[in-house]
């Protein structure tokens, strides 16, 4: 079954890559549906109280240790889910765009599904490296041929920068693969006890070699210089995967192969993660404040968004894992309606200065009301399925350490200030030339926006099935820390 | 070693074709005969045999070696299809590489110091030639001289080694010289080890490692775009075949070996990379970066075991197969423009993106991009590397290869973000199925990886 997740997307993209249909966009979208079905059905036969279920581990490359090892676990499927979601919505937000080359551009795009989801279901560690980088490959281009302006040497940094940092964690795995005993491998079992084995300053070696590549991903400040050109270049197929899903790999990286795998060097080094990703949350809101384009502005939300995120990770509490459990699922749909209202905003006025905007609400009021539920989404107003994620969040940093619960508590006020700023902006004040004439929602819209509507609304009064389903893994995961972490203390 | 004698009968039957005016048959004959000689290699693989007083070693390593050179001929037959069309002298030119396969068999199977000469020499001569043959061009007359005095000089040190190792051990066989070794591990003579130190300065200029690759770049530039695809592809395999029979039997001597092996890394690692970067013309950067490539391969001789040899041998797979394609790409882009720097490149994946495809999967594996193979071939080496403890040289090497990705991937950013520069591309069936069985061939490669791994062990 999990073998179907990775390659069914695989599959389908080869085969519009070698047939080049005229259909590209339908065939692809038929294929994340089914693939969003198939993970849906996953979750019914799923049974809540067991660790990793549909494993299948084959020998792949024997002489690297290298075997094809998946499985899913609860953490792993709320990720997969939200990766099969968002799939279907990205294709579907291309809406009547045409694109040089459709069947390369769907391509790829159902070629980044089959890497995201492997991320999400590898056990194997070589098998995770691979999948991770195979990941950057389809985005780049994806980046580099639809991008806009300057994309050429804005992707190249990006690229440059995140597979500087996967080689890190590559160094990191292999570190741990050569101290397994006996004939090595990269199993997970088999890494997280070579790990936990390492004295503390080893185990703080390898945490910072790993977290490197994590912190770039996601990314935490100060780490986090390629993100907003790179956000703000790609065509908005490429930001929504990147910021929807992508910046998940980071953290996911951070619960599944590091708190696990080097719980002493997580011990030691997990405060300053903390510090620098709570400075990430201020840094990133104030100049989100500040920022002029639309599409920017979100880029640097996100950037506070993930920060929380991050923070919240590293207080090793069951609270603050399925805070982040839960707000990543809730980032990713609602960034994807955010960066959706931005295309549309985009490509009705062909401009995305917010300063040139306003009034829309006027000519506009269904597209308004939308982007106002999703702008209290993303403000974590009661209610919203952001609520859920940042109470928790801000809660178990509170429980940590008070004056940083209170510092990164300020991304609620500060998201109201950049979120209502850009509302009132663009939405309220007079219709000027630039929005007279913007239509309201097509159906086709509304098809992908409602959705959003509906997620964000749902997640935020019943979060309850979410938070179940990985619940036994985070419980698990902390309990294996906190016993390795006393017996070293 | 009827693989050996299959490809000089062919070569002799290339001469002759000339006589018997077989000329328009010859390529193909050429390529069926290279197929026969690959059957033998399978028929004899796993056996180990001597040959010629225990001249030529037969052995599980030669064998592979062999057969990655045999294979990469074929296929280098069929990419430089047409610069043999174009030639006057085809037959000439056809026995000539024949001949320089045969030497590089040799190279990659000598037992002993003579036969070693011989397989260089006979290679060598015959690549003199070919980087010279297109007599127009001053460019290729130059790189044909330059290499004709460089190769000689590194032949006068090589000579000059076996010389002096000779009268330290009195033995012209690797595995006399191994048996003297372990009987005297103390008593050897200091000259033996300044000819230990000059024959690795004259392989160290066939393998064109830092600092005695300065004739690399400008025979690679120089020399027809097809002859330099096999220069970068045999001739380097064999080459560093040779090295390794060498120095695998002197790497237990004493550490001053590993030691120059380390510093020769370092600079072969960090120049060309960074001299690379610099370079306006693809043929030359792939010169550069060519060179570079020697560098990781040199990583992995630092390990000393059977499981380098393996390393080295996929390294050597993932790298022919990536820079056939890269080459057969040139080939096309060149031939039309007559010119190869980058801006020839501009949205070639507009033009004809099974090209721009090809060259993408090329320099991804080239620049050790997962899943291609040429990642799964520095990450053996790398691993190894680090397990013996060269951490420093490996994150110097990580380095190295970022740099590599920078470089590769203007190529790539030219091809699909600038506009085309000119009218789109149309390829021959030939060139095209070329094309996909080499970018399939790298994905058997990653697929199959273990298939390939254990072969030379």
């Amino acid at each position: 079954m999990t073998v179907f997740l990775i390659f069914f997307p695989l599959l389908v993209s080869l085969f519009i890559f070698l047939v080049r249909p005229a259909q590209a966009k339908t065939i692809a979208f038929a294929a994340s549906v089914v693939e969003l079905l198939a993970t849906l059905y996953i979750t019914t036969q799923f049974s809540k109280n067991e660790l990793f279920q549909f494993v299948l581990d084959v020998p792949w490359i024997q002489s690297l240790g290298l075997n094809f090892a998946v499985g899913i676990d609860g953490i792993s499927l709320v990720l997969v889910l939200l990766t099969t979601l968002l799939v279907p919505g990205i294709i579907l937000s291309t809406r009547n765009k045409q694109f040089a080359k459709p069947h390369t551009f769907y391509g790829l795009v159902l070629m980044m599904e089959m890497a995201l989801v492997g991320v999400f279901v590898a056990l194997d560690g070589l098998l995770f490296y691979l999948f991770w980088e195979i990941a950057l490959i389809p985005i780049y281009f994806i980046c580099l041929i639809w991008g806009g302006e300057d994309r050429g040497r804005i992707t190249l940094k990006f690229f440059i920068y995140t597979l500087a940092g996967s080689l890190f964690m590559l160094i990191g795995l292999v570190y741990l693969y050569l101290a397994t005993p006996g004939e090595h491998t990269f199993a997970l079992a088999a890494l997280y006890e070579a790990g936990q084995a390492l004295s503390p300053g080893e185990q703080g070696f390898v945490f910072w070699l790993m977290f490197v590549a994590f912190a770039i991903k996601m990314p935490v400040f100060p780490f986090h210089t390629w993100q907003p050109d790179t956000y703000t270049v790609a065509p908005t197929q490429g930001t929504m995967l990147l910021s929807g899903i992508m910046l998940k790999m980071g953290i996911y990286g951070v619960i599944r192969w590091l708190i696990p795998m080097v719980p002493a060097g997580v011990a030691a080094w997990g405060p300053t993660a903390i510090i620098i990703s709570v400075i990430g949350i201020v840094y990133g809101s104030c100049i989100a404040i500040v920022q002029k384009d639309f599409k920017r502005l979100i880029a640097y939300s996100s950037v506070a968004h993930v920060g929380l995120i991050a923070a919240g990770t590293f207080t090793l509490s069951v609270v603050g894992l399925q805070g982040a459990m839960i707000q990543m699922v809730s980032h990713g749909i609602v960034v994807f309606g955010m960066f959706y209202i931005v295309d549309v905003v985009a490509e009705r006025t062909k401009t995305r200065t917010l300063d040139s905007l306003g009034g829309i609400r006027n000519v506009a009021p269904i597209f308004a009301t939308v982007f106002v539920i999703v702008m209290l989404g993303s403000v974590a107003l009661p209610l919203t399925s952001g609520f859920v994620g940042e109470f928790l969040l801000i809660n178990s940093i509170f429980q940590y350490q008070y004056v940083l619960g209170a510092i990164a508590g300020l991304t609620i006020i500060l998201g109201a200030v950049y979120m209502l700023r850009t509302f009132q902006k663009s939405m309220s004040g007079e219709v000027n030339n630039v929005t007279a004439g913007f239509a309201d929602l097509t159906t086709e819209e509304k098809w992908v926006l409602y959705p959003v509507v509906v997620l964000i609304i749902l997640i935020g009064i019943y979060p309850a099935p979410l938070l179940e389903l990985s619940e036994p893994a985070v419980t698990n995961l902390l309990k294996v820390y906190s016993n390795l972490s006393a017996s070293v203390k | 070693m009827n693989a050996l004698f299959v490809i000089c009968g062919l070569g002799i039957a290339a001469l002759v074709a000339e006589i018997v005016n077989l000329k328009k048959w010859l390529t193909a004959f050429v390529i069926v005969g290279l197929v026969a000689a690959m059957a033998t290699i399978f028929i004899d693989f796993g056996t180990s045999t001597m040959h010629f007083s225990e001249m030529l070693q037969f052995d599980n390593f030669s064998l592979a070696f062999s057969g990655l050179i045999v294979v990469t001929t074929i296929f280098w037959f069929w990419l430089a299809n047409d610069y043999f069309r174009l030639q006057p002298h085809i037959t000439d030119r056809t026995a000539l590489v024949l001949f320089t396969v045969a030497g590089a068999v040799i190279m990659a199977s000598f037992n002993n110091m003579a036969m070693l000469f011989l397989g260089i020499e006979i290679l060598s001569i015959s690549l003199y030639v070919l980087a010279g043959s297109r007599k127009e061009s001053l460019f290729s007359t130059e790189a044909a001289f330059k290499y004709f005095l460089m190769g000689s000089f590194a032949t006068g040190f090589l000579l000059m080694g076996i010389a002096l190792i000779y009268g330290a051990t009195g033995a012209f066989h690797l595995t006399k010289i191994a048996e003297f070794i372990d009987a005297n591990p103390a008593g050897l003579p200091t000259f033996f080890y300044a000819g230990i130190l000059l024959m690795f300065i004259g392989l160290a200029f066939k393998i064109s490692a830092v600092p005695f690759h300065f004739w690399a770049p400008d025979v690679y530039e120089g020399a027809p775009t097809s002859i330099t695809a096999f220069m970068s592809t045999v001739v380097k395999i064999a080459a560093l075949a040779a090295f390794y029979r060498v120095f695998f039997i002197f790497s237990s001597v004493d550490h001053t070996l590993t030691r120059v092996i380390q510093g020769t890394t370092i600079l072969t690692l960090v120049i060309p990379n960074i001299t690379a970067v610099y370079q306006q013309n693809v043929k030359r950067m792939l010169a550069y970066s060519s060179v570079g490539h020697v560098g990781y391969i040199l990583l992995g001789f630092l390990a000393n075991a059977t499981e380098s040899a393996n390393a080295i041998f996929y390294y050597l797979c993932a790298y022919a197969c990536a820079s056939l394609t890269a080459f057969a790409v040139l080939h096309v882009i060149g031939s039309y423009n007559r010119s190869t720097t980058v801006e020839y490149f501009n949205g070639l994946f507009k033009r004809n993106p099974i090209l721009a495809v090809a060259m993408t999967f090329a320099l991804l594996s080239l620049a050790a991009i997962p899943p291609l193979p040429g990642f799964f071939g520095k990450y053996m080496i790398f691993a190894m590397a680090i397990e013996q403890g060269y951490t420093g040289l490996v994150i110097l090497a990580i380095i190295t290869s970022l740099i590599g990705v920078y470089y590769y991937f203007r190529i790539i950013i030219a091809m699909y973000f600038q506009e085309p520069s000119a009218e789109p591309l149309s390829l021959g069936t030939s060139t095209r199925v070329l094309l996909i069985a080499l970018i399939a061939i790298s994905l058997i490669l990653t697929i199959c990886a273990d298939r390939f791994v254990g072969l030379v062990g």
